[in-house]
């Protein structure tokens, strides 16, 4: 049963090779010629003021709220999916519900002006 | 040995040598990659099990959601590197410990009552932990349970935008 995920497995395990080999290599073959100028930090040709740990606006986490709730759904949704030729219409319909009483929380925070920044 | 059987203690020991690292590292984003690591390492040991669905969500969910969460935390929160606290009463550390104990314990009576075979596993959970088994049978018997996830999340979406965007006076 092990045997069905090898293509997986190789799968990760060249994905993750290759972003290694690719950032060892930049190190190995890629030319370092330091000056002052490359050295400073980079703030779009400005000098840098203050520090760059600056905290962040909770608004943020805001965002990684809604993320959650909706890659959950997505998540409900993806067994839907692989059956959906043999569940019909019932399963079908429930989906839809499902979709609506989520799309009603969309709406809700649409309009409470969740999405806007200020 | 059998391929299981490598495939196994190659991610335990990583799960492992991960989950140290996350609780020893001194910068808090150390700690979150190697959870991360962590968590992928958990979900191959899900597909040792048989537990294809679970070993998706760990990633979908976990290693994909919970972890910008953290990572979000830890960013706002400004969190430099680790610094030693100083603890007069170690109550935090005993119950730690016993808490840890009490997991063990229950590790080792599994592992005692399935090797005196007290506890049957069943033949077919491989059949039964598929995604398209868990499909077939949320949308068919578990279909009521399933609409109250949906009210479940539309109330986590508005409790959280209420949190959010009360007007602090």
């Amino acid at each position: 049963m092990l045997i069905e995920y090898v293509p997986l497995i190789l799968m990760v395990i060249v994905g993750f090779v290759l972003a290694v080999v690719f950032l060892f290599a930049a190190e190995w073959l890629g030319a370092r010629r330091t000056t002052r100028e490359k050295q400073t930090t980079y703030e779009s040709g400005m000098i840098p003021v203050g520090n760059a740990r600056q905290r962040f606006s909770v608004k943020f986490y805001m965002v990684a709220v809604s993320f959650i709730v909706f890659d959950i759904e997505v998540v409900f949704l993806y067994p839907w999916a692989t059956q959906l030729t043999t569940l019909g219409l019932t399963a079908f319909i429930a989906v839809i519900i499902f979709i609506v009483i989520l799309f009603a929380g969309y709406f809700y925070e649409l309009v409470k002006g969740g999405f806007n920044w200020d | 040995m059998s391929l299981t059987f490598i495939f196994f203690t190659v991610l335990a020991i990583l799960a492992i040598a991960s989950a140290i690292v996350t609780i020893t590292a001194r910068n808090p984003v150390i700690s979150a990659l190697s959870l991360v690591f962590h968590f992928f390492m958990l979900a191959g040991l899900y597909l040792t099990l048989n537990a294809q669905f679970i070993a998706a969500i760990q990633i979908l969910v976990y290693a994909g959601a919970i972890m910008v969460l953290v990572i979000f935390v830890i960013m706002l929160l400004n969190l430099g590197d680790e610094e030693k606290l100083k603890e007069k009463f170690n109550l935090r550390k005993v119950i730690a410990v016993l808490l840890a104990s009490v997991l063990i314990i229950q590790f080792f009576l599994i592992y005692l009552l399935t090797r005196s075979g007290k506890i049957e596993i069943a033949e077919n959970t491989a059949k039964l932990s598929t995604v398209q088994s868990i499909g077939q049978v949320l949308f068919s018997e578990y279909l009521l349970p399933f609409e109250a996830i949906g009210l479940l999340l539309l109330a986590a979406i508005i409790g959280a935008i209420v949190l959010a965007k009360r007007k602090l006076t």
